[in-house]
C-alpha cells in the first residue's frame, strides 16, 4: 500500500522531472498564462534568441493596463498604449493565443483561464502575478512567478522549484447569512498573519470551503498570498467539475469523463500528514473588514479600531500608530463610524459573476451615498450580469458600470483613488499606496462594499440584507 | 524596523512600466522616500548621504511580500544593494531575489536590531556577507544567517537556470511525451 498522500504530495509528484541533491526540482508546466507585464520575461527570452516552448500552452491576456471606460476610442495615454501594444506584438510573435483588448473572452487572467475552462483540476499552472494562487480552487498547484521564471517556462515549460510544505486550514461548519469567501479568507489571514503561511501550499478544507460555489473557492485561494502561502488548494468534487463542463477548452465527451476519473484521485489520502494544521470554525466568522495597511489588519465589523496606547510590545504600537496615521482613523474607533468616499468592486478576488450578484442584492432599489465604480472580471461577466439585469440595479444606486480589468485594485490603467480618499473595495490589498499615491482602502466582501456605499460608512451588511433573497 | 515592506512599498505599480535598461533605483521605495509634494523626506535612510550608497539593507520581517513583480529587485540591485537581511521574505521576492545575484539573509529579529544598532553607532564599521559560512561580520560580532540550501548554491556556482534545463532535455521531453499519453486531458480542446 503507497504511503498516504496530500493533494500537493500528488501534484508535485505527477510534475516532477528530476530532483537535484540540494533539493529543487524540475516541474513539467501545463498552462503559462502572461500578461502586459510579461514584457520583461518576452525581452529576456529574445536575448538569448530563444522561442516559446510550448505554444499551445501558453496564453495571453490583456488585463492590467486595459482602459475600462471608452475602451472602443483606444488607449489615451502613450505609454499605457504600449503596454497594451507590446503584449500584442510579443503574442503574434511568438504565435499565442491572446484574449486582447478587443476578443468577447478579455478579462482579468485569473477570471478568463477558469471561465474559458483552461484551468483544470491536476494542473500546474504559472503566471507573473501572485494572485495565480486563484487557480488552486480547482485543485490546481496554481502559483506566481517573476519574470525570470516566466522566461524560463516560456523557453523551456519548467521550473525549478523547491517543494512547499504542506498546510490544510479547515474552516467547519457553516457560514451565516452575509458571510462569504472573503469574509472567511480576511479572517484565515488575521488569525495567521500576512506572512502566516509563508514557504507553505495551503489546502482548504473542511464542511465550510466545500459548500463554497467555484466563484467562492477562487476568492479563498485568490487570498492565500496575502496569508504568505506560495498557493492555495480545494480538493476537486462534483461542484468543480460541474463547473467546468460544457467550458469552451475543457475536455468534451468521453475525455470528460476519463479526466474527472483522474481528478477524483486528487483529494488528500485520509491519512495523510500535513506539516501544519490550522482549524477555524464558521460560525464564529461575522462580516469583516480591514482598518490597517497589511491584509492581516482585519476585524469583525462589529469591532473597534486598535488603539496603540493599549498595546505593550512597543514595536507593534508603533506599527499601529503608524497603520493608524496614514489611515487617518482615531485610534479606538468604531469601525461603522468610519466615514467613506468612493467604493470599487471589481479585481480577480472578487469580481465574478456570484460576487456581483451578491452586491446587487444589498443595492438593489437604493442608492449609493458615494462614487464608485464596478469593473466586472471579464467580457463575458459582463454580458451574463447584463442579461440578468444587474447593470442596471449598479447604475440605479449610482454606481458607474465599466469594462473589464485590473483597474483599480492596482491603479495602473489609470483607474485610482485620489490622495486621502478612503475606498471600500473588494480587491485584495491594503497596502499603502495600492489603489493610488495616498489612497486609503479597506479590504471587505463585495456584499459588505455593496453595504458601505449605501451607507457612507463602513457598515454591517447583514440588517441590510433582512426580507431579501441572498 | 519596518515589518510587511511588500514590494508595493519597494516598487510602486506606477513605475512598472519602466524597461529595465532604464535603471530602477531611482525608484526604488519612491513614495516612502518622497512626500506627496514631491519633498524627500529627511528621516528616510535612503535620503542621508550617510547611507545612500549602501549596498547591504537591513529589513524588518516578512520583506518583499505581495506581488510577483520581479522589477522590485532591480530597483534594489539598480540602487546598489546585493544583500538584504531581514527576519523572513516573501517567498517570491526571494525567488527572484536569487535569480538577480541578491542575497537574502535570514537572520532572528532580534539580531536584525542588534545589527541596526550596531553600524547605527559606527556607521563606518566594515560589514561582510560571507555566503559561504553563512555568517555577517559586522565588526567583531558573527551573526549567522540562514538562506535556503538551493538559492545558496545558485548564487555560489552562479548556475543559469536555463542552461541547467537544457542539459536535462532529453529526460524533458520522454517525461512529457509519457505524462501527455496517460493525461491526455491536459492538452486543452479546441474551442
Amino acid at each position: 500500500m503507497n504511503k498516504p498522500r496530500t493533494l500537493i504530495d500528488k501534484l508535485w509528484l505527477s510534475h516532477e522531472i528530476v530532483r537535484r541533491d540540494d533539493g529543487a526540482a524540475l516541474l513539467l508546466v501545463d498552462r503559462h498564462y502572461v500578461h502586459e507585464g510579461s514584457f520583461h520575461a518576452f525581452s529576456q527570452m529574445k536575448e538569448r534568441r530563444r522561442t516559446v516552448a510550448e505554444v499551445a500552452l501558453t496564453f495571453g491576456v490583456t488585463d492590467h493596463y486595459v482602459p475600462t471606460r471608452g475602451r472602443d476610442k483606444g488607449i489615451a495615454n502613450p505609454e499605457i498604449a504600449a503596454m497594451v501594444s507590446q503584449l500584442e506584438a510579443n503574442a503574434a510573435e511568438s504565435h499565442i493565443m491572446l484574449f486582447g483588448l478587443r476578443d468577447p473572452r478579455q478579462g482579468i487572467v485569473h477570471v478568463v483561464g477558469p471561465e474559458q475552462g483552461l484551468t483544470l483540476p491536476g494542473l500546474l499552472i504559472v503566471c507573473g502575478d501572485s494572485h495565480t494562487s486563484t487557480h488552486g480552487a480547482f485543485g490546481a498547484y496554481a502559483f506566481g512567478i517573476g519574470a525570470s521564471e516566466v522566461a524560463h517556462v516560456l523557453m523551456t515549460q519548467t521550473l525549478w522549484q523547491k517543494k512547499p510544505k504542506r498546510m490544510r486550514i479547515a474552516v467547519e461548519g457553516a457560514s451565516a447569512v452575509g458571510v462569504g469567501a472573503k469574509d472567511i479568507a480576511l479572517a484565515i489571514i488575521a488569525k495567521v498573519g500576512a506572512d502566516g503561511a509563508q514557504g507553505h501550499a495551503i489546502e482548504f478544507a473542511g464542511g465550510a470551503i466545500r459548500a463554497l460555489s467555484m466563484e467562492g473557492r477562487m476568492t479563498l485561494c485568490n487570498m492565500s498570498i496575502e496569508a504568505g502561502g506560495r498557493c492555495g488548494m480545494v480538493a476537486p468534487d462534483e461542484t468543480t467539475f460541474a463547473y467546468l463542463k460544457g467550458r469552451p477548452y475543457a475536455p468534451k465527451g468521453q475525455a470528460f469523463d476519463h479526466a474527472v476519473e483522474a481528478w477524483s484521485a486528487l483529494a488528500s489520502d485520509p491519512d495523510a500528514m500535513f506539516d501544519r494544521e490550522v482549524t477555524l470554525d464558521a460560525v464564529t466568522i461575522a462580516p469583516i473588514v480591514t482598518w490597517g495597511t497589511t491584509p492581516d489588519d482585519a476585524l469583525p465589523i462589529d469591532g473597534y479600531a486598535p488603539d496603540p496606547a493599549r498595546e505593550i510590545n512597543p514595536v507593534r504600537a508603533k506599527y499601529l500608530r503608524d497603520a493608524l496615521d496614514y489611515m487617518a482613523i482615531a485610534p479606538g474607533k468604531k469601525l461603522t463610524e468610519i466615514a467613506i468616499d468612493r467604493v470599487f468592486i471589481g479585481s480577480c478576488t472578487n469580481s465574478r459573476i456570484e460576487d456581483l450578484r451578491a452586491a446587487a442584492a444589498v443595492l438593489a432599489g437604493r442608492v449609493s451615498t458615494v462614487p464608485g465604480l464596478v469593473s466586472p472580471g471579464s467580457s463575458t461577466v459582463k454580458r451574463q450580469a447584463e442579461e440578468e439585469g444587474l447593470d442596471r440595479i449598479f447604475r440605479e444606486a449610482g454606481l458607474e458600470w465599466a469594462d473589464s480589468g485590473c483597474s483599480m485594485c492596482v491603479g495602473i490603467n489609470g483607474d485610482v483613488v485620489q490622495s486621502g480618499e478612503r475606498c471600500a473595495s473588494t480587491t485584495n490589498r491594503n497596502f499603502r499606496g495600492r489603489q493610488g499615491p495616498g489612497a486609503r482602502t479597506h479590504l471587505m466582501s463585495p456584499a459588505m462594499v455593496a453595504a458601505a456605499a449605501v451607507s457612507g460608512h463602513l457598515a454591517d451588511v447583514r440588517p441590510l440584507l433582512s426580507g431579501r433573497k441572498v | 524596523m519596518l515589518a510587511n515592506l511588500n514590494t508595493d512599498q519597494i516598487l510602486p505599480a506606477r513605475y512598472l512600466k519602466w524597461p529595465r535598461s532604464k535603471g530602477l533605483g531611482a525608484v526604488l521605495f519612491h513614495d516612502l522616500r518622497v512626500d506627496s509634494d514631491g519633498k524627500e523626506r529627511k528621516d528616510f535612510p535612503l535620503n542621508q548621504p550617510l547611507w545612500q550608497d549602501a549596498s547591504i539593507l537591513l529589513a524588518g520581517r516578512n520583506f518583499g511580500g505581495g506581488s510577483s513583480r520581479e522589477a522590485a529587485v532591480y530597483a534594489l540591485y539598480d540602487h546598489g544593494f546585493r544583500c538584504v537581511i531581514a527576519p523572513s521574505f516573501g517567498d517570491i521576492f526571494a525567488q527572484n531575489a536569487v535569480k538577480n545575484g541578491l542575497l537574502t539573509a535570514i537572520v532572528s529579529e532580534a539580531d536584525v536590531v542588534d545589527m541596526a544598532a550596531t553600524v547605527s553607532e559606527n556607521p563606518q564599521l566594515p560589514v561582510t556577507v560571507d555566503l559561504e559560512r553563512k555568517v555577517v561580520v559586522c565588526g567583531n560580532r558573527t551573526y549567522a544567517f540562514d538562506i535556503d540550501p538551493v538559492s545558496r548554491n545558485q548564487l555560489l556556482n552562479g548556475w543559469d537556470d536555463v542552461d541547467l534545463t537544457d542539459s536535462y532535455k532529453d529526460r524533458i521531453a520522454q517525461f512529457s511525451a509519457d505524462y501527455r499519453v496517460r493525461r491526455p486531458w491536459v492538452i486543452p480542446a479546441k474551442s
